[in-house]
């Protein structure tokens, strides 16, 4: 499938959707479709760009080796952060089985 | 006849598996940085302490925090880096994306194309060289709990819990070439760079801990030809599993494609107590971890001093203290003496020892079967081990008699071996008395003495051994032997 | 009593100088919001009882002859995606209400040390995500000036807050514009600074790369006080300037005698013909001042909208995937995590934020990386390139901030690419990582405000004001 010219299809954005964690229904799925396809429509404006010998720029401002000193800062307040969690428990957070999930 | 690109080694004839198959293994072990605080935040890095109490904005992954690397913890990686020869570069860090309950952010930040260590090597002791691919910085997670079901693991459990006093330890993950042919020379692999790690200082490197975690890749195939499909094996906590772990993906895979089967790309779990591999997941294209540069983050690029200093630095490391300990004792590099006493990091002790004016071959054996589990730097006083070394070079002590105060030297962490001698009523034999006790030796096995006057000398065990009872241990081994020679002529 | 300056600048030195109590400014503020924030809606939370309390400890120390801050008793309203200790943080999205953080944003400390008082946290399109501030979980801000019309957005309730009267000073975010076009749709000035110069330590993210914390004010002097006040390196931001806090108030009133102000002749078009007269009323005013306009190309301008869609979402759909229901926030039970992680996420994001995590996901997977997101990435850079070329001939830039005036609710909110459209001229400034501010410059269409967009160079905030600064003198003059 070529990349750019081509518009994203119901099953690039229930892939993605999976991949994102987004639980999406198959309306949805079309609604998210046509206005994405519509957007990435106007993407393809750039690949008329000569782009051979472009660097990319990941960093807006040039720095370099940024780094801290290794030493301990105080903690955080372990009952005020497990009193923010949606469930706790033993002083761990609690969640649903883990299975469907990679590793 | 094509061979891998991926390794240009070939396994030995001695070294190939029944039926011209050619065991191929790459290893990734991850292991956790010795630093005070976290990789990305100042938390403390330390194991075993309460649940989410190690937590900060950082560690947790709450909104608005951010990464800010920790200087120390370049060092331990370049410091890696360094002894395992690779090449140190500037580099950058990447997000790898995934869901995970003990992976707050939802993305690991790791390295991805441009690592801190690349193109690397480490030498087995037994001499193969075994490439290292790259050593890169990345997070650690958190860890999680399996309630309820009737394992304790994933599967069947009716929840989980998560503590994230491990999320955000600083890691180096130090990945081989598949170069490693037999699982004989994964464990001296594993076991070398445990030495390394320790040695410089960069973890303490133990697997039953989880501070130090090996991954082995593994496939077979006829030499020749491109590999095999691999399959990742986890779980594989000690040397001696590693090795069990390897020979068992080795034969199952064999006894598939011999059978006319094909092996499925996957990720295996070794379960130690049933002694096999079973099926975690099958690597599927869903395996998107959307890789791209961490933009919290700017480009770490090691200044050329910098660099310097961490190899100016560098404490000796296994090879070079196995060199100087042949030296120190006259034993070979590869004996097992040497090995061992250096893996466990207890070069220097013996040296101590000998500084103290031990005698270097019985420091170094005595270190050996003594210190199995003493560390680095053993309780018993290199002092005190290095008068029991005098004590039995001059014949004041058996070497059975030897062993003996070794033990309560070893349980008291140190004391005086002459003081421990005389409690225990062990005197130096007068020479006189074994002669005697020779005499009556010979007298009493006539045959072994007449094999033994005839050249054999492997009949003069028995004599030695009767002397041995006959004195209770108290007699040198080497006197005995002395007195017998004398009285062949 | 004593009358209630209206400038932030004003209400610190008649409270240094004990003209006027903290409390009597703080109420005054207060008042305000009591009688209009129900029209409004510029606050997703007010702070009233904090916020005298804070008053009144600035009056005790005022009183005791302790020393206080530069902006002591001057009232500031936080946009709600600045985390506040124990103060709810929502980001206007459902997933975080109720979300109190254990811990406060560096720009948010440093606002206190400096006797600043929060008078509440401000509505926002979720996320940050969006130009009209009508995709907030919470509701839309309605524009002070004509309550029909939306405030632009993303920061919409900070620029509201400050267009109404309820704050002399707030803060605002802006990834592609977030700060400059709503300041332009209310008629108030608006900075993003360059990017670094502020920390971003506490702003829940949108696009790490982007995303920049800056003021809102109804001066270009208040808005330079402000920028110091919360600029200078912050070690808990890699990407802070290792720098201090610059000087900027007396930019201001310096005057632009002598600078070159770059008009691009190649600018892209779909402004609105009352916004281009305003622009040019700019330059004239410029000119007579003592400015030479001087004309430019920036060739790639036009493709920065596709780049900010691929980059901004790319990094939005990393940034939020920490929103999974473990930790903090909403959780929507289910049998297993990865079943919960799908429903707690359809559950709590809002339409918009799921089409940029689902765009920015699909620019980032395998297979489309280099056609997308790497793509965009060599395209920032070109964009880049063009400004250093610019900036070789230009002290700043100058042109409209957005290309329409605030629009009627409703108008673009089913149209993502009409919307997106909005920040045509603000986000190559964020993708450049360059300071630039907007002032308010006369009105447009429905007697509606407009913001002429003032663009300097890295580290070129001291020009930027001086030019600003000008800007708001001539602006008295223009219609």
């Amino acid at each position: 499938m070529s990349p750019s010219g081509t518009p994203i299809s119901a099953a690039d954005v229930a892939k993605v959707a999976r991949l994102a964690r987004l639980d999406i229904d198959e309306a949805n799925v079309a609604h998210f479709t046509e206005q994405l396809a519509k957007v990435m429509g106007h993407f393809s404006d750039i690949d008329a760009l000569d782009l051979s010998g472009v660097g990319p720029m990941t960093q807006p401002f040039p720095l370099v080796n940024v780094l801290r000193e290794d030493v301990e800062q105080p903690c955080l307040d372990t009952d005020e952060v497990l009193a923010a969690a949606p469930s706790s428990d033993q002083r761990r957070f609690r969640v649903p089985p883990i299975i469907g999930l990679d590793d | 006849m094509t061979q891998d690109p991926l390794s240009s080694i070939i396994a030995t004839e001695a070294q190939m598996l029944e039926g011209g198959w050619e065991l191929i293994v790459g290893l990734e072990v991850h292991v956790e940085l010795a630093t005070k605080t976290k990789l990305f935040s100042g938390s403390p890095n330390h194991f075993g302490d309460e649940p989410n109490t190690n937590i900060d904005p950082v560690t947790l992954g709450l909104p608005g925090a951010l990464p800010v690397l920790n200087k120390q913890a370049v060092e331990l990686a370049m410091r890696i880096g360094v002894a395992l020869n690779c090449s140190i570069q500037p580099c950058i860090f990447h997000r790898k994306n995934y869901f995970y309950p003990d992976m707050p952010k939802a993305y690991q930040i790791s390295q991805y194309d441009i690592p801190l260590n690349i193109d690397g090597f480490l030498v087995l002791p037994s001499g193969t060289r075994i490439g290292v691919e790259r050593a890169h910085l990345e997070e650690d997670t958190g860890k999680s709990t399996h309630v309820g079901g009737a394992t304790g693991r994933i599967h069947g459990s009716d929840y989980s819990l998560i503590d994230f006093n491990r999320a955000g330890v600083p890691l180096v993950e130090i990945v081989s070439r598949p170069d490693i042919r037999t699982s004989e020379h994964a464990k001296e692999y594993v076991a070398e760079l445990r030495a390394i790690l320790e040695v410089i200082g960069a973890s303490d490197a133990k697997m039953e801990e989880g501070s130090m975690r090996v991954d082995a890749n593994v496939s077979v195939h006829k030499p020749g030809t491109m590999f095999g499909t691999r399959c990742e094996i986890k779980n594989v906590n000690s040397i001696r599993a590693l090795g069990r772990a390897i020979d068992y993906e080795a034969r199952r895979q064999i006894d598939v494609l011999d059978s006319g089967g094909t092996i499925r790309q996957e990720t295996r779990h070794w379960d130690d107590a049933e002694g096999r591999t079973h099926t975690l997941r099958v690597k599927e294209d869903a395996d998107d971890y959307r890789y791209f540069p961490e933009p919290d983050l700017v480009p770490l690029a090691p200044s050329a001093e910098w660099v310097q200093a961490v190899r100016d630095n560098l404490p000796m490391l296994p090879a070079a203290r196995r060199t100087a300990l042949s030296a120190l004792t006259g034993y070979d590099t590869q004996s097992e003496a040497v090995i061992v006493v250096v893996e466990r990091g207890q070069h220097d002790y013996v040296q101590a020892v000998v500084d103290a004016g031990g005698d270097a071959v019985r420091a170094l054996i005595y270190v050996q079967q003594g210190f199995a589990d003493a560390g680095p730097v053993p309780a018993v006083p290199a002092d005190d081990l290095a008068k029991l070394t005098v004590l039995e070079r001059d014949a004041k002590l058996s070497a059975t008699q030897a062993k003996t105060v070794l033990a309560e030297l070893v349980e008291h962490g140190g004391g005086d071996a002459a003081a421990i001698a005389a409690a225990k009523g062990f005197e130096a034999m007068d020479t006189s008395a074994v002669e005697a006790m020779v005499d009556e030796a010979i007298a009493a096995d006539p045959g072994a003495w007449a094999k033994y006057m005839a050249g054999d000398e492997k009949a003069s065990g028995a004599i030695v051994g009767r002397v041995m009872k006959a004195s209770q241990g108290k007699a040198d081994g080497k006197i005995v032997t002395a007195i017998m020679q004398s009285r062949r002529g | 009593m004593a009358t209630i300056p209206t400038t932030a600048s004003g209400i610190a030195a008649a409270i240094a100088s004990k003209q006027i109590s903290a409390r009597e400014v703080i109420d005054s503020y207060l008042a305000q919001i009591t009688a209009r924030e129900t029209d409004i809606h510029a606050f997703n939370l007010v702070t009233a009882d904090a916020a005298r309390a804070h008053a009144d400890a600035i009056d005790a120390d005022i009183a005791a002859g302790r020393p206080i801050g530069p902006l002591a008793g001057v009232p500031i309203a936080i946009k709600d995606n600045l985390c506040t200790h124990g103060i709810e943080t929502t980001c206007s999205s459902k997933i975080l209400e109720g979300w109190k953080p254990p811990y406060d944003a560096t720009v948010v400390s440093r606002l206190r040390d400096a006797g600043a008082i929060m008078v509440g946290k401000t509505n926002l399109d979720e996320f940050a995500m969006g130009s009209s501030t009508e995709n907030s979980a919470f509701g839309p801000t309605r524009n002070p000036l004509d309550t029909s019309r939306v405030p632009g957005g993303s920061s919409g309730g900070s620029a509201a807050a400050v267009a109404a009267g309820f704050a002399p000073v707030s803060l605002g975010s802006d990834t592609g514009g977030s700060i400059r076009q709503p300041a332009a749709m209310c008629g108030v000035v608006g900075v993003k600074p360059t990017y670094g110069l502020v920390s971003r330590y506490g702003l829940c993210a949108y696009a790490s790369s982007l995303d920049q914390v800056g003021p809102f004010a109804t001066t270009v002097a208040d808005a330079a006080l402000i920028t110091e006040a919360i600029a200078g390196h912050d070690a808990m931001d890699s990407t802070s300037i290792p720098q201090p806090a610059p000087a900027l108030v007396a930019s201001v009133s310096q005057g632009v005698a002598g600078m070159r102000i770059g008009r691009v002749t190649d600018l892209p078009a779909g402004a609105e013909p009352e916004v281009i007269a305003r622009l040019n009323e700019a330059f004239a005013a410029l000119e007579s001042a003592g400015a030479t306009i001087v004309d430019i190309t920036l060739p790639s301008l036009s493709y920065a909208l596709t780049a900010y869609y691929l980059i901004a979402p790319a990094e939005a759909s990393s940034n939020l995937a920490r929103y999974d229901g473990v930790r903090y926030g909403l959780r929507v039970n289910a049998v297993d995590t990865n079943s919960m992680y799908g429903a707690t996420r359809a559950a709590g994001f809002g339409d918009e934020v799921k089409r940029r995590i689902m765009l920015g996901t699909y620019a980032l997977s395998a297979g489309y990386y280099d056609a997308y997101y790497g793509k965009a990435l060599k395209v920032r850079r070109l964009i880049a390139e063009d400004f250093e070329r610019a900036y070789a001939q230009v002290d700043v830039i100058l042109t409209p901030t957005s290309p329409v005036v605030a629009f009627p609710f409703g108008d673009k909110v089913d149209d993502p690419m009409a919307m997106y459209l909005c920040d045509i001229y603000t986000i190559p400034t964020n993708l450049a990582g360059h300071p630039a501010m907007s002032v308010p410059f006369g009105t447009g269409a429905h007697g509606m405000p407009v913001g002429i967009q003032v663009l300097a160079p890295a580290l070129g905030e001291a020009p930027m004001f001086r030019v600003g600064g000008a800007l708001e003198n001539a602006a008295g003059g223009v219609k």
